[in-house]
């Protein structure tokens, strides 16, 4: 059977990290498993620009960040493997994929970064009230047809949720001669980075929705129509408010939910907010040496901190495999308190910690004017003035080692309005 | 001139036709769809009831507990997933008790085997049901079974004996002949010396086109919930609550296919395509399901649906000679997919008999070719497959597990896709969790490339609903 010292799960932005990351560390036998002919991911059909400002300090299209990433991994030894599928994970870190010219194959992994993205929440999952027919798609697969395969899928669209990928697809339906008649979302908040909504539909003269939904969707075989209502505060219809469009196509922008399939075969925990793995400082599971990167983590804003976070799992492998890390001493627990949503590492092992662990999360809701407050056993550590911080934009705060103390067990974030 | 016209392929018309293609005899079906069962037969429960409930004397015990009967060789020759599971009638409070005992005696008089439980019984078969649950009627004879591929390889199974099939073809008038009637649709004109009138919940409409009106078919709506596989043990077999007048009431029941349904309602509707759901109705489906089961994780939905039922006036299945020349089968709401079996055996020996020369075939073959389910083999029969295929290597759905070659052999039977909707029907590809989000795209690819069209020409269902209408400026990219 063949060995691997990492096998990485996912070729596109966040495995291209972990992989390059890897090689950078001196990490030998390296594979990177790929379901699609090419690498990149998800990056190959996000022909906008918007990519890189972190990374590369520059604005570049999806498939421009995705190529200096493939064009990294190709000046290294790191093995990769296209039009291969992953079936089956063993407890034991065994990996079974299965491709065309190899048929099912069994490798053994001593480490393994799972970096397989995320699906997009669709009609069924939310339960769209009325009929179902052909012209209901996920921004996603609408951005697959118009990007990859060259084909608009309708001209009147709708779309509902406001979420980067269908504010994206607004303007690029626009632009390809489609008519965007009006972006719904149930909150009162927007979902979308607030550039999107500005460049994407403001300038475009696309009406925002806020706190409204589809109620019913009409049409027997093909999309005719959609009701929209407003919501109350409990985000309830409200009756009376119903206006209709006549469309051919309603986009769902709705939400990402972290691809787990294959974790499930592990039986690890899911979180119920993140929908991905508990992890640990390292991005780590709780089988160790089996690590999670990027969307398949949790959803992302920013493709340029899914490659960093995916830095972060390559180090953990990294460091696991060179029995760098510590395992069995008491962990301390990160809390999601006033205003927050959930925090990513859910678990911290103070020995593990090399200079700062940094806390991603997102607030529960917009706020104006508040302070981030880090706690460590409800004893503030660090402070953070935000004039703005909204949900559709991940936070990253550094916590650096001197502020913990090894016997610490719970750090907290709280938000404090002023 | 045909000697047989069947009209609607639905479950009960193709194992009419399948059923009837024993016979040396020239057989049309005639299906005003674009694919096989696609209207009630790919809506329902899914389940191979065992008969305990009907009321003893009617087609429906009849058929029901004779279908039930055939099942597992019918369902080995035509090679289509079938468990046998058994079922549960749950009692709920003191009375119910009564009731279930009432069953059971309804039960022996139509000859289906049954077990009282008591509770502990009950709860060791299946430990998530309610905490209220005091005693079930177990039916060991029920079972589950794939209802798409049923209809599928049925109808492939009478095309592969001689049947032809005509899709897309609606039956507007139907007048007499000489020796039959002329079947006239949107298309063209038919002439059959028996015509077979399966059309489900239009039965009343061509019925009416051929003799005084007699009984209506109504649609009775049942909303579902589709649940992704989560965990085979959460429940090993459909359990139902006590039956009412409204049906077998709201139930949860494994699928073939390692999902979960939960529903469905009850409602009259007057449209007979009104096929939508409703946030208010799931709600109270959900609440219905939970008197009987408990910890049922509706945030595992993954789809919801929404089949009519073709609810005769007349209480019981329409199965009937108008006259020498035209037979109705239809109103066959539950327990139809069970019956179906029998149903069709039924009109090919005996009622078709002295209406028209019945001479066996002497190469009639009752099994359909096996199909690869690479999901289903073990790793060295999967290898074996590769290598003789490598795109069975290929894996196209992710959520479900569907190679590009098992989309590929599906294009190649003699009841091919001609749409993405009836590949998902036959290979599963778009029923898992993503619900094609992520694989629509390559199947149409696949399908377009195999059938020789443009990505443009790919259709979801019915002719004219096609997905990716309009090329873009810069062109398709495949070209």
């Amino acid at each position: 059977m063949n060995s691997y010292n990492v096998v990485i799960i996912g070729g596109g932005s966040a495995g291209l990290a972990a992989a390059k990351e890897c090689y950078d560390l001196g990490v030998k036998k390296v594979l990177i498993l790929e379901r699609d002919p090419v690498l990149g991911g998800i990056l190959n059909q996000c022909i906008h620009n918007g990519f890189g400002l972190h990374e590369f300090k520059e604005q570049l299209s999806g498939p421009e960040y995705a190529y200096r990433f493939i064009e990294m991994i190709k000046e290294t030894d790191v093995e990769v493997k296209l039009n291969t599928m992953v079936t089956d994970i063993t407890k034991d870190k065994h990996v079974i994929y299965t491709n065309e010219e190899e048929g099912y194959q069994e490798i053994e992994a001593k480490t393994i970064i799972f970096a397989m993205g995320c699906y997009e929440r669709n009609a069924g999952a939310i339960q769209l009230p009325g009929d179902r027919p052909v012209g209901v798609f996920t921004a996603g697969t609408a951005q697959k047809y118009l990007n990859i395969e060259g084909y608009l899928i309708g001209k009147k669209v709708f779309i509902l949720g406001s979420g980067d990928i269908g504010l994206i697809m607004a303007r690029r339906m626009t632009l390809e001669g489609a008519k965007v008649l009006g972006v719904a979302e149930i909150m009162p908040y927007s979902n979308g980075l607030n550039r999107n909504i500005v460049q994407c539909l403001n300038d475009f003269d696309i009406p925002l929705y806020l706190s409204h939904t589809v109620t019913k969707v009409i049409g027997k075989e093909k999309l005719e129509r959609i009701e929209l209502s407003q919501v109350d505060e409990k985000l309830v219809p409200i009756k009376g408010s119903e206006k209709y469009f006549d469309v051919d196509t309603l986009l769902l922008s709705i939400g990402l939910t972290p691809i787990t399939d294959l974790l499930s075969q592990l039986n690890l925990n899911i979180h119920p907010r993140t929908r991905g793995p508990i992890v640990n400082e390292h991005n780590e599971t709780s089988i160790p040496g089996v690590f999670v990167a990027g969307n398949g983590l949790h959803v992302h804003d920013l493709v340029d901190y899914v490659s960093r976070e995916a830095r972060l799992s390559a180090l953990g492998a990294y460091n696991y495999l060179n029995d760098r890390l510590h395992y069995g001493n008491e962990l301390i627990t990160t809390k999601n308190e006033y205003g927050v949503g959930y925090i990513v590492p859910q678990v911290i092992n103070y020995l593990n910690i090399e200079e700062k662990v940094t806390l991603k999360f997102r607030v529960t809701k917009p706020y104006k004017n508040a302070d981030i407050l880090i706690k460590a056993d409800d004893e503030v550590i660090k402070k953070i003035y935000k004039l703005n911080i909204i949900p559709s934009e991940m936070e990253n705060i550094d916590v650096s080692k001197d502020l913990i103390k090894p016997n610490t067990k719970i750090i907290s974030v709280e938000i404090k309005e002023r | 001139m045909y000697d047989i016209i069947v009209i609607g392929a639905g479950v009960i018309g193709s194992f009419i036709a399948r059923e009837l293609a024993k016979y040396d005899l020239n057989i049309l079906v005639l299906e005003k769809e674009n694919d096989v069962g696609n209207v009630t037969s790919m809506a329902n429960s899914a389940i191979v009831h065992s008969g305990y409930d009907p009321v003893p004397g009617t087609l429906k015990a009849k058929f029901n507990v004779l279908g039930n009967k055939l099942y597992e060789q019918t369902c080995e020759e035509l090679d289509v997933k079938f468990y046998k599971t058994g079922s549960m009638t749950v009692a709920t409070v003191e009375e119910h008790l009564k009731v279930l005992k009432d069953l059971e005696t309804r039960a022996h008089e139509n000859g289906v085997e049954v077990k009282l439980l008591t509770e502990r019984e009950a709860k060791e078969l299946a430990p998530h049901l309610n905490d209220s649950v005091i005693g079930a009627l177990f039916c060991p004879t029920a079972g589950i079974v794939d209802p798409f591929n049923l209809v599928v390889h049925a109808m492939e199974n009478a095309i592969d004996n001689g049947v032809n099939l005509k899709l897309n073809e609606e039956v507007v008038e139907i007048s007499k002949t000489s020796n039959g009637y002329n079947v006239v649709t949107k298309n063209a004109k038919y002439e059959g010396k028996i015509i077979i009138n399966a059309t489900g919940i239009n039965g009343d409409k061509i019925s009416d086109m051929v003799t005084p009106h007699h009984f209506d078919i109504t649609a009775r709506k049942g909303e579902y919930y589709v649940l992704d596989h989560f965990d085979d043990n959460f429940l090993s077999m459909p359990i139902f609550p006590l039956p009412s007048e409204k049906g077998k009431g709201i139930l949860m029941t494994p699928t073939s296919s390692h999902n979960y349904l939960v529903g469905p309602s009850s409602e009259f509707v007057d449209e007979k395509d009104d096929l939508s759901t409703d946030a208010l109705t799931l709600k109270q489906v959900k609440e219905q399901a939970s008197l009987i089961m408990k910890d049922i994780p509706f945030n595992m939905t993954i789809r919801t649906f929404a089949g009519n039922r073709p609810t005769p006036s007349t209480h019981d299945f329409v199965i009937e000679k108008v006259d020498d020349h035209f037979i109705n089968a239809v109103g066959i709401e539950s327990p139809g997919l069970v019956s179906a079996p029998a149903i069709g055996k039924y009109i090919a020996d005996e009622m078709i008999n002295g209406l028209i020369e019945l001479k066996r075939k002497e190469n009639y073959n009752p099994c359909v070719k096996k199909y690869v389910h690479m999901k289903m083999l073990s790793v060295e029969e999967r290898q074996k497959k590769i290598k003789e295929n490598p795109k069975y290597g290929h894996i196209v759905c992710k959520c479900e597990g569907v190679s590009e070659q098992e989309i590929l052999d599906v294009m190649e039977r003699s009841c091919p896709p001609h749409s993405i909707k009836a590949i998902k029907k036959r290979v599963r590809a778009g029923f898992g969790r993503c619900q094609g989000g992520m694989c629509q795209p390559l199947v149409a690819k696949i399908f377009a490339k195999h059938s020789n069209i443009k990505l443009s020409d790919v259709i979801y269902d019915e002719p004219s609903t096609n997905i990716a209408k309009y090329q873009t400026k810069a062109g398709d990219t495949n070209e």
